[in-house]
């Protein structure tokens, strides 16, 4: 069985236009433009791993900086500390993340945790470990944890340390990775049964589907997918401070992408980055060639995007678009 | 295959059932009626898992089964509709059948093609690729009983999938239900106040009122039955 089986033709060829866009991209662009690509897939990546529990199964996070925080305290420490590659860090940062969503998880469906109460439970482990980490000494607290820095020539993908242009490929294989990943999901039992849940948890049950383990299922997926994008992060930017890598702006961010490309879908969470980074980031270059210096600009954009989708196309941006395209059925 | 023995739950006080006590024969069908508040769903959901009795025993081909979780219940054998149907809107109406064939059937497109079958079994096979949340209510009943039927149960609960119907489509799906039991052994307990489709399917009847089992039997006596008619039915029924 093909990973793609099922797609469309048309569907394949944009696939793969886009897929050889990206792939030529750095050879033309700015260390800028670069930095926004990597911007871009950055968030196409974690916005597939958290549309995994809430567009698939319909749980909803908004805790998921937890996941990218921990995934890069996870590798950046083993790494300062031990000087352990980031790849053994990856286990480590996988492995952890699992475990905390499955801990998370756990809590709330046993207990009949649900809807918005979980959405709660999920902002308030973010925050312990925000709080926690700014007085967690071996990470260095609230005073942030760095990676040594120099100017490499060489790019030593097995440390991660290089250029932009090799951060930028290893995001872009990520997402396409993800990408890949969640076609398979969302298409095996396991994704008939989380959208089934996401429907009605009663009606799914009642045609003998182990909710529990199924939702539980989503949760860690979903974590251990965002831990990923945690450990990059850390590796792209040396720095790391709980206040910024756990807060909850960072979770809200994330999800944005998805909202506004269309919960739930395959191709969704990579339109929404694009349209929301790219085009905040634009918005920036604009106003910095007009010379209007006005700090929040982005925060607005965001607002106002976020608020235009929700008006005019409650499912996202993606789903319409499929539609012309004739890759998805009419509502 | 199932009998229910002295089944009771309260909710608050209320005694909606009280020590309700019948049984399904292997591939029989039988009609539970009653007025309503009679406590006839509270027994398919006590049956089903949805909640456990105060008292009293479920048992399920020999097996004890009231405990059980709903989708351990499903998984035993038993498949249920719901009187308030509860289809997967955002689903197709094929996928919201796969999702009960895949119980049995571990393999998606195994799983699809049985799911085809049933549809078409139904009478809705022109509509599988129609998102659920478009069909009329008549529609989603069938989907619900396609759904239901894809985890291939032994014993099917049906709860009120005549409602609304008109004459001609009770009759149809009457003789599905008919066909199943026939030719697969497929045993029903059907809640279910349309009398007309009472009378042409069950075997016997139970009647429940105010929680108690105040009558049981061959649907022809049943409906003779003084206490019943009193209750339910009223003086003058005409079948």
């Amino acid at each position: 069985m093909s990973l793609l089986e099922g797609v469309p033709r048309r569907g394949l060829a944009l696939l793969a236009a886009l897929l050889v866009l990206l792939l030529v991209f750095p050879m033309f662009a700015s260390g800028y433009l670069l930095a926004v690509g990597f911007l871009i897939l950055y968030f196409a990546y974690v916005g597939q791993a958290w549309n995994v529990m809430m567009g698939f199964a319909g749980q909803l996070s908004l805790g998921h900086s937890l996941y990218v925080g921990l995934g890069a305290y996870a590798a950046a420490a083993l790494y300062v500390h031990f000087g352990l590659s980031p790849w053994i860090g990856l286990g480590a940062a996988i492995a952890l993340c699992a475990l905390a969503g499955a801990a998370i998880g756990f809590l709330a469906f046993r207990f009949g945790v649900a809807g918005v109460y979980f959405a709660i439970l999920t902002i308030a482990f973010a925050e312990f470990a925000r709080i926690g980490f700014d007085h967690f000494a071996w990470v260095r607290g609230s005073s942030g944890l760095f990676l040594p820095v120099a100017n490499y020539t060489e790019n030593d993908l097995w440390n991660l340390r290089g250029s932009p242009t090799m951060f930028y490929y290893l995001m872009l294989a990520m997402t396409a990775g993800a990408f890949v990943l969640c076609h398979a999901l969302l298409r095996s039992r396991m994704g008939y049964y989380w959208q089934a849940i996401r429907e009605s948890p009663e009606a799914a049950e009642a045609l003998g589907v182990n909710v529990f383990r199924c939702k539980m299922v989503a949760v860690v997926i979903s974590a251990a997918m965002t831990s990923l994008a945690g450990v990059v992060f850390a590796f792209y930017y040396n720095n790391l401070f709980p206040e910024q890598i756990f807060h909850v702006s960072r979770s809200i961010e994330l999800i944005l992408g998805p909202i506004i490309g269309g919960i739930g879908t395959l191709f969704g969470p990579i339109v929404g980055a694009f349209l929301l980074t790219g085009l905040a980031e634009g918005l920036r270059e604009l106003m910095l060639q007009l010379g209007i210096d006005v700090p929040g600009v982005k925060q607005v954009f965001y607002g106002l995007c976020l608020l235009l989708v929700v008006v005019f196309l409650p499912d996202g941006v993606w789903p319409p678009i499929a539609r012309r395209l004739g890759l998805r059925r009419g509502p | 295959m199932l009998e229910v023995e002295r089944l009771s739950k309260s909710f608050r006080g209320l005694h909606a059932v009280q020590e309700a006590s019948f049984a399904v024969a292997e591939g029989s069908i039988v009609g539970l009626i009653g007025p309503n508040g009679a406590g006839k769903t509270t027994i398919f959901n006590m049956v089903a898992g949805v909640f456990p009795p105060d008292s009293g025993s479920v048992v399920f081909q020999g097996k004890p089964i009231h405990g059980f979780r709903p989708d351990q219940v499903c998984a035993a054998g038993i498949g249920r509709t719901f009187q308030m149907v509860k289809p997967f809107a955002g689903l197709t109406v094929l996928d919201n059948v796969v999702v009960g064939a895949l119980l049995r059937e571990k393999n998606v497109s195994a799983a699809k093609s049985y799911a085809a079958g049933i549809l078409g079994r139904l009478g809705l096979g022109a509509k599988r690729d129609l998102l659920a949340s478009s069909l009329t209510l008549p529609d989603r009943k069938r989907l619900e009983v396609a759904r239901a039927l894809a985890t291939r149960p032994r014993l099917l609960l049906l709860d009120e999938v005549m409602a609304g119907l008109r004459p001609t489509e009770c009759d149809q799906i009457v003789a599905v239900f008919r066909e199943l039991n026939r030719d697969e052994g497929l045993a029903i307990l059907l809640i279910e106040h349309v009398m007309r489709a009472v009378m042409a399917l069950a075997q016997g009847i139970v009647v429940l009122h105010h929680g108690e089992v105040i009558a049981r039997g061959a649907p022809e006596a049943v409906v003779r039955d003084p206490a019943v008619l009193e209750s339910y039915l009223g003086e003058d029924v005409a079948l």
